[in-house]
């Protein structure tokens, strides 16, 4: 079905009773040319590019609980394009270009919303790091603005600017940055792949590979069953790990959890989305009025989907030290997700050593934000058997080659990044 | 969760800093380029019971070893990590 003012008024009139369903629910062919694991948005987004821009349309994505289950659902919906190093700057800011059309590219309101993100500085150094950024960034074609202390003052005047130990001196502003609902993109890539022909196939959990004599996969085992396939591609965020095991794989990841927190509604506070530089907490107001905020990962190795106290204590300490304010309001919901927490922090969008398997892979916190850039490249790779230019330092030899794009300069530490 | 120290009995998580699996062991130096890939970039990342390496930071600041199951947070076995702290245990 297509959306538009008389679909809208259509539905409204008739008591909202005549909606249509947005995507199929499909049963599992024999074959298709391309199967992707994992029905979260990176997943969607692939088939959607693949049927859309790449004219392969015998596509089915096989998601084992049910679309949007998994970090697609979980996250803070938090959209940018500020990175430094080369390999991010381009490919995050190709997403940002495809997350500014996504709403007309789909015929689906995914209610991207660019109220800009702010990272604030705290230092000398800091804002020196930042200034340097921005530039890399102006120099991209990216939006980038340092502002200073009033300019700040003046758009963010509840900020702790005097704090004993982190004074806000400024930050980083880009204004196209911002958020998107995400439960609304899933079914907008569901929704407009669907109509091109891509099978969605819900409760289906891959369990396996077929393999032929030469160890090239061939498809897929399931819990609906056999499923052939020219080519195999994996999107399955936290569980990388483990599905890459099915293939005799090992990764450079490790799965780990992060928390996320929403308080109870008040009035419009935050413009924008913002970052605190010094300690590790992030919060934007999601349009029904709630605070939506997260911190650090709990740090070690997780598949719980839930995490502990000392960092609900730290990333709440975290939002006190800047909007002393928000220490009465109320905390309505947390949750945990667990991401595939690469070695350098960067993602992993290339052919595995397997034939016929390739990998999506190592997003870290950041990957919402990757979903349309993440879709568009993996569905090139997986379309013409090459990297998009885009993606093409986002290798897994990478690690081997001394090659790492490692943003934070952490090391090879994932719970560091 | 909490940590059972064997020095210093059971204390709170945010006392600990962890390191990772306890597994990899650093090869030789002469071992070659792809054992030292391994050992500082591949994982296991085990969905189940994992040994892992623990820093009883604020606390007795020695390393331990933890046997826990990554699907459900739960600790089975709290004991010294091998090196010089736990060597003194030992005598
Ligand atoms: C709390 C939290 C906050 C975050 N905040 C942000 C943010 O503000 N901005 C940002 O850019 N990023 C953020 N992220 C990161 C981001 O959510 C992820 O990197 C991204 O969503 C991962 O891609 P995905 O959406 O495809 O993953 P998912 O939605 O997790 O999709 C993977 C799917 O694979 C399925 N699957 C797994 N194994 C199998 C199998 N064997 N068979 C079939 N299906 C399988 C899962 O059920 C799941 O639905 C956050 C993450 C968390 C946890
Ligand atoms: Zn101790």
């Amino acid at each position: 079905m297509k959306y538009s003012i008389f679909s809208l008024a259509r539905a409204a009139l008739s008591g909202h009773q005549n909606w249509q369903r947005t995507w199929r629910d499909a049963a599992p062919k024999d074959r298709y040319d391309v199967v992707i694991i994992g029905g979260g948005g990176h997943g969607l987004a692939t088939a959607w590019f693949l049927a859309s821009e790449f004219g392969i349309r015998n596509v089915a994505v096989l998601e084992k609980g049910w679309i949007g289950s998994g970090n697609a659902g979980r996250n803070t919906t938090i959209i940018r394009s500020n990175y430094g190093l080369p390999g991010n700057t381009g490919f995050y800011e190709l997403s940002m270009k495809l997350w500014e059309r996504m709403e007309q590219d789909l015929n689906y309101n995914s209610m991207v919303s660019q109220r800009g993100v702010i990272n604030l500085y705290h230092s000398d150094a800091q804002r020196d790091a930042y200034a340097r950024r921005g530039n890399t960034m102006r120099i991209n074609g990216i939006d980038a603005e340092l502002l200073d202390q009033p300019a700040l003052k003046k758009m963010m005047p509840f900020l702790n600017f005097d704090h004993a130990r982190f004074p806000v001196q400024g930050g980083l502003l880009q204004r196209r940055g911002g958020t998107a609902r995400h439960d609304a993109v899933v079914w907008g890539y569901a929704h407009a792949a669907s109509g091109l022909g891509v099978d969605i196939i819900q409760n289906c959990e891959v369990s396996g590979f077929t393999r032929d004599a030469n160890g090239k996969v061939t498809g897929v085992e399931t819990s609906r069953g056999k499923i052939g396939a020219g080519k195999v591609g994996m999107a399955v965020a936290g569980s990388s790990s483990r599905v890459a095991a099915m293939a005799g794989l090992r990764l450079p990841i490790e799965s780990h959890v992060l928390q996320a927190f929403v308080s109870e509604a008040i009035k419009p506070l935050l413009p924008n989305v913002m970052t605190f530089g010094a300690g590790h907490f992030y919060v934007s107001q999601s349009d029904k009025g709630g605070l939506v905020f997260g911190g650090d990962i709990d740090g070690y190795n997780s598949y719980a989907q839930r995490g502990n106290l000392p960092v609900v204590e730290d990333v709440c300490e975290g939002g006190m030290a800047l909007i002393p304010m928000i220490g009465r309001v109320r905390l309505l919901r947390q949750w945990g997700g667990i991401m595939d927490m690469s070695m350098d922090g960067s993602p992993i969008i290339d052919k595995s050593p397997v034939e016929g398997l390739y990998l999506n892979a190592g997003w870290c916190y950041g990957g919402f934000k990757a979903t349309p850039g993440s879709g568009f490249v993996f569905a090139h790779l997986l379309a013409r058997d090459e990297s998009h230019k885009e993606a093409a330092l986002f290798r897994l030899d990478r690690f081997r080659r001394g090659a790492m794009i490692d943003e934070k300069g952490q090391g090879a530490q994932p719970n560091l990044h | 969760m909490r940590i059972v120290c064997p020095f210093c009995g059971e204390r709170e998580l945010g006392e600990f800093t962890y390191l990772g699996d306890a597994k990899p062991q650093r090869p030789a130096a002469d071992a070659g380029e792809d054992a030292v890939y391994d050992y500082v970039y591949l994982r296991d990342n085990i969905a189940g019971v994992m040994s892992e390496h623990w820093y009883h930071g604020g606390g007795c600041r020695a390393w331990l070893k933890v046997t826990r199951n990554t699907l459900t947070h739960e600790i089975t076995a709290v004991e010294p990590a091998a090196g010089a702290g736990a060597a003194k245990v030992g005598a």
